[in-house]
């Protein structure tokens, strides 16, 4: 039980996104709802990896994960802009609090 | 246990800890250096399953990219009047039972699985199979993947520099 293998690496993985459903949940500032979404996105990521060593599928599982990367530092910066914006116009960005679609 | 026995458990240690920081803590820079710790606890485990270059890129993207973005949110949209920046909580308690099940079915099922394991050795480096694949079979994904990474920065600088007419 205590040798690593694939189980090992796919509890993290659970864990991790557990953590990030918390915190997309739990969290009021937007900014970190986004950091939940960043931890769910590193837990598929670890899931993708992990299959790739373990599986017999060469490397494709590593460049999924190098996809995931690069599409998450698109949303990263798409959702930056929107809370910017949000903060401009709401003047906080607490997810309960905004709930007009227009002011 | 073998040394790469120890060396996972304690990156699994780091990242797994730094994680609840993270969601957990109600200082917001606090969670975002936290996050550093998170990041590079999987880039660590990425050099454990053989992903060296992934580990790398981990460290640069996440790393150098896109937790400075969230930095610099965070500075941009809170009021700065003390060095404390908070954040509230809500639906704690839902939110954990919710995910004290949805974590117990999923570690129920992957640790019930037997999974076929394939043992291949890892390679010395990644980096010419990965460089193959993305100009031969993955050629479409990598050239669109690039046009989307061009408009969604474009679009984000765009909507973030929009005025108030």
């Amino acid at each position: 039980m205590l040798t690593v293998g694939l189980t090992h690496f796919l509890v993290i993985s659970a864990i991790l996104f557990s953590l990030g459903i918390y915190g997309i949940i739990t969290r009021k500032n937007a900014v970190m709802v986004l950091m939940g979404v960043e931890l769910i996105l590193n837990s598929a990521n670890i899931n993708f990896v992990a299959f790739a060593r373990f599986g017999a599928f060469g490397l494709s599982g590593q460049l999924v994960a190098l996809f995931v990367i690069v599409l998450a530092a698109a949303e990263a910066a798409i959702a930056l802009a929107i809370v910017l914006n949000i903060y401009k116009t709401f003047s906080n960005v607490n997810v309960d609090e905004i709930s007009n679609l227009k002011e | 246990m073998t040394l790469y026995d120890i060396i996972f458990y304690l990156f699994a240690l780091i990242t797994i800890v730094s994680a609840i920081i993270v969601v957990t803590s109600k200082n917001i820079i606090h969670a975002a250096f936290s996050l550093l710790l998170t990041f590079c606890g999987v880039a660590g485990i990425y050099i454990l399953l053989g992903a060296d270059f992934l580990a790398v890129v981990q460290i640069m993207v996440y790393v150098g990219g896109i937790l400075v973005l969230l930095i610099f949110g965070v500075m941009l949209t809170s009021k700065v009047t003390s060095l404390e920046i908070k954040t509230g909580a809500w639906n704690v308690l839902p939110a954990s039972a919710a995910i004290g099940m949805v974590l117990g079915i999923v570690l129920i099922i992957m640790t019930g699985t037997q999974w076929f394991t394939y043992t291949s050795s890892i390679p010395a480096t990644t980096i010419y199979g990965i460089g193959d694949l993305l100009v031969s079979d993955y050629v479409l994904i990598f050239e669109l993947l690039g046009m989307l990474l061009l408009i969604a920065l474009v679009g984000a600088a765009s909507i973030a520099r929009r005025d108030k007419e």
